[in-house]
């Protein structure tokens, strides 16, 4: 499988033979579990298994959960208190599945700016990265349609807003709009398509998942000097890498271990902390909540969709061009879908010819402004749309498509990177000098 | 770098400087001491009964509760009224039993497998969830720190709102025309006389206009236990009956949580100390 | 792995073997609620048992309830049938089904009379009540009751089993007697199922 030599599985009993000249199967998660990952890799690097866990905690209490939930306009709401209150153990499963998602999202930022950080999407890995981009949008609209389900006033009114957005599309929105709801407006049609979908979508997930590990066994993982593994013999190889396992398994598991500590915490102790009050009123197509906000995770790209509103130049500027076909309605939505596409450009658009930021002096600035326009538009995104919130959504939203578009294409040429090591080997060794006791065996998290 | 200095300067300073003209409803909650708050809290079972003592002789008149079953009234956890009083006051309601009459249905005597019956009048929500379909705290400016220290309040909400009825402040006496509903320092969401509101768009007295007539007074029931029948008081202990009723499993649940949060310490160390042995041949070359 | 470490094997292995015990116990803990939220919920276990209120059941009359998805028949008897019943103990060796069929008994509690019916409340002579499920051991026909059949009791239309004033399976298909579910009286008018 990978391009890093290694040893393979060679089965040693008859038995093992049979099988495996039958179906390889042992071989493959021999070669999986085995893979000689880079003995460097920092605390970063254990979001992955992170994710992988909350996918299967989120099947595996959503298969639990479907078993008790009714997904009827009249009996939705009711079925969820059902499991609230009478099923066993349902009050925390359900509890679990809810702040899942929070968790989920937790790693997946924390996993995409790691990416973003040491330049894991560049030549060679640019296909993870996309695909990883595919996984990103498949999980919000597994989360989305996963809010629907609870059938509170927050799921009936953040289902209209959010499906309003196809509606900006010129020409076809309106019929897009209704499609999706199969009805001109959100009802009993599109709690049991999102319904449908939201059991879908998690196996999608799951086989992207695996397709996402595939690719990078493909290229071997990243590390935080951007260096590659030496590849010529196995002998070089072994002394940049260690196997997965038990090296990393254990470390994975470890930190796993610690995340979970805060995430029981906040589920035994403030399990609606992340939520919003309003969910817990049954849906009321009459009355709509006083804001509409959506959950904290959408919150950033939400606050990039109201940015642009029909008094900023360039809104002016696009309607114009396009004849008033691009309205700021439909500027939003594209602003929006466009903040995730630059992202999933960012392969191309970084000219750098060295990987990591840790030896690139000038992009570590830039890069963690971008870290820190990221939570002001996950914060501004939840303030209303007034003075000044309008503008500094306007300016963050600003920065997010200059750091793709402008700073990533023209760092690459005007800075100069430092040194990164000759080899892994060295870099760890920097490290964990053999110098017997001196230090700790913790690696510093990124930078 | 002067791009970044500037911009990172300009979210600071909106971060916390605050909303210059953001006109938000100033709604006064008072931040009550409840028993089942923080993460070792629990319900006071003899507050909760005295709960339900108001709700049935005061709340119920209007309000329904059609999510709680009368048999969790003897859960532990709970009032935990004992099976014979649940049973009896389970037997207070009728309720209306499609089955009865050869499918025609009929009013019976509630049984404990029964649920409270929905609200009496169209315009009073149903109380089941009201403790957790309001939050007490907000803010400060969405970041949510204010609910991280204080909770989320529901509790507190309800019981500021009970006792926060208050006479009709001047402005409001100089409105062409009286304002519909009842004042009440605690209520954000209603309706506000223009008087009230000064000429930068910012309202100038605390809460607004509830349609809810004042429910308690002070003095409205008798409890058996002879604890203190203030309006204050009978206010902490419904709404503390209300976030049973909207939270029945607290009590499990914080339970759940905290030999999670044990068991899972407990790993996260052994965790620890493998993956150091495991690891320590490779990072200490000796 | 590292010779190192071999003289402190013993601490090694006891470490791992901790760690993997922990991480098997903490799995399990996770696993067992997703198991145990098969059983039944609190609101299915709350109508495992019903009161019924026979105050307006004179002798001589059957109420017939629904306790959990099946009917139940709950018979008021008259003195005639009470002694006639009773007579019917005497052809106790042609009974087919010979075992009472009655939970609140005994496995082996043999079907006489008065293994068949309900402890009487105070105040009222043995026999008087008798509570069955109204559920033909047959194939689960709902059988007619009020004297029907051959034996004065129940008869079921469907294949034709005839039930005597105890609900003892007497003639037709059916294998065995009516069951007798768990029920009591808790006062002097209202029975418990359950």
């Amino acid at each position: 499988m990978g391009g890093i030599p290694h040893d393979h599985y060679e089965p040693k009993s008859s038995g093992e033979k049979w099988l495996h000249s039958r179906l390889p199967i042992v071989g493959l998660l021999y070669d999986t579990l085995m893979i000689p990952t880079p003995k460097n890799l920092n605390w970063m690097w254990i979001w992955g298994i992170v994710l992988v866990f909350t996918l299967v905690l989120q099947i595996a209490t959503g298969i639990v959960l479907v078993m008790h939930y009714v997904p009827h306009v009249d009996m939705a709401f009711a079925s969820v208190e059902h499991i609230m209150r009478d099923v066993n153990g349902g009050h925390m499963i359900r509890y679990f599945h809810m702040n899942g998602a929070s968790l989920f999202f937790v790693a997946v930022y924390a996993h995409m700016f790691r990416s973003l950080y040491y330049g894991s999407y560049k030549a060679p890995r640019e296909v993870t990265w996309i695909v990883g981009m595919l996984m990103y949008l498949l999980m919000m609209g597994t989360a989305f349609m996963g809010y629907v389900l609870p059938w509170g006033q927050m799921s009936f009114h953040g289902t209209a807003v959010i499906t309003g957005l196809f509606g900006a599309i010129p020409f076809v929105g309106e019929s897009i709009q209704t499609w999706l709801l199969g009805a001109s407006a959100v009802g009993q049609p599109a709690l049991n398509r999102f319904f449908s979908l939201h059991y879908l979508l998690p196996f999608v997930l799951l086989g992207l998942t695996i397709v996402h590990v595939w690719a990078f066994h493909t290229t071997g993982n990243n590390n935080p000097t951007g260096v590659e593994v030496r590849r010529t013999s196995k002998e070089e190889a072994a002394k940049d890498t260690l196997p997965f396992w038990p090296y990393f398994v254990i470390k994975d598991l470890f930190a796993l271990a610690v995340i979970l500590v805060v995430f029981v915490a906040i589920v035994g102790f403030m399990p609606n902390y992340l939520g919003h009050p309003d969910n817990y009123i049954p849906a009321n197509p009459l009355a709509t909540p006083s804001h509409i906000v959506p959950e904290w995770y959408f919150l950033p790209f939400y606050a990039i969709l109201r940015a642009f509103t029909a008094d900023v130049w360039l809104v002016q500027i696009v309607q114009f061009l396009s004849f008033g076909i691009i309205d700021a309605k439909f500027f939003g939505v594209l602003a929006m879908f466009g903040a995730i596409a630059v992202m999933a450009l960012a392969p191309w658009l970084d000219t750098s010819s060295v990987r990591s930021g840790r030896y690139r002096p000038t992009f570590k600035w830039w890069f963690w402004l971008l870290v820190i326009d990221f939570i002001v538009l996950m914060w501004v995104g939840a303030r209303p749309a007034e003075f000044p919130y309008d503008w500094i959504s306007l300016v963050a939203s600003a920065y997010w498509f200059a750091y793709f578009l402008v700073i990533l294409p023209l760092l690459g040429v005007l800075e100069k990177p430092n040194t990164p090591p000759a080899t892994i080997e060295d870099d760890f060794n920097a490290h964990y000098a053999p110098k017997g006791e001196g230090k700790a065996p913790i690696a510093e998290p990124a930078e | 770098m002067f791009r970044k200095f500037t911009l990172t300067a300009v979210a600071l300073l909106a971060l916390f400087s605050g909303p210059a003209t953001a006109a938000e409803v100033e709604a006064e909650i008072h931040d009550y001491d409840f028993s089942f708050e923080g993460p070792f809290g629990s319900y006071d079972q003899m507050q909760l009964q005295r709960g339900l003592q108001v709700y049935t002789e005061i709340c119920s008149a209007c309000h329904g509760m059609e999510l709680v079953a009368f048999r969790t009234l003897a859960d532990d956890g709970g009032p935990g009224l004992p099976e014979d009083q649940m049973r009896a006051y389970a037997e207070f309601y009728e309720i209306f039993d499609q089955s009865l009459f050869d499918g025609e249905g009929d009013f019976r005597l509630a049984t404990p497998a029964d649920k409270f019956p929905s609200s009496n009048v169209a315009t009073a929500p149903d109380l089941s969830l009201m403790a957790k379909a309001r939050a007490g705290f907000h803010g400060p400016y969405g970041t949510g720190i204010s609910q991280f220290v204080n909770g989320m309040g529901g509790a507190e909400y309800i019981a500021s709102l009970l006792s926060g009825y208050r006479d009709e402040p001047e402005c409001a006496l100089e409105a062409e025309q009286p304002m519909d509903g009842y004042y009440n320092i605690a209520f954000a969401a209603g309706g506000y006389p223009e008087t009230c509101i000064d000429d930068h768009g910012h309202y100038t007295v605390p809460g607004s206009w509830i349609s809810m007539a004042p429910p308690l007074y002070g003095d409205d029931v008798e409890f058996a236990d002879g604890h203190s029948t203030d309006l204050e008081h009978v206010a902490q202990d419904v709404a503390a009956f209300l976030m049973w009723t909207a939270e029945p499993k607290l009590m499990a649940r914080k339970q759940a949580g905290l030999t999670g949060f044990l068991f899972l310490t407990v790993l996260s160390v052994l965790l620890y100390l493998t993956n150091k042995r495991l690891w320590a041949p490779h990072k200490h070359k000796d | 792995m590292s010779h190192a470490d071999d003289h402190q094997g013993t601490r090694r292995d006891f470490l791992y073997y901790a760690t993997a015990s922990a991480g098997v116990v903490v799995t399990g803990a996770a696993v067992w609620p997703m198991v145990n939220q098969m059983n039944p919920s609190a609101d299915v276990l709350a109508l495992a048992s019903i009161r019924v209120d026979v105050a307006d059941v004179a002798p001589g009359m059957q109420l017939t309830v629904l306790w959990q998805g099946k009917p139940v028949f709950i018979r008021h008897r008259t003195g005639v049938e009470i002694q006639e019943a009773a007579a019917q103990d005497a052809e106790f060796d042609s009974f087919p089904d010979k075992n009472a069929q009655n939970e609140n008994l005994g496995d082996d509690a043999l079907a006489t009379d008065e293994n068949r019916t309900l402890a009487s409340p105070e105040g009222e002579g043995a026999g008087a009540w008798i509570v069955q499920m109204g559920v033909c051991t047959h194939l689960g026909c709902v059988p007619l009751g009020d004297g029907a059949g051959d034996f004065g009791g129940w008869f079921c239309p469907c294949h034709g089993s005839h039930y005597d004033l105890a609900g003892r399976i007497r003639k037709g298909p059916a294998p065995r007697n009516l069951p007798v579910p768990p029920a009591a009286f808790v006062d002097g008018t209202t029975i418990e199922l359950g």
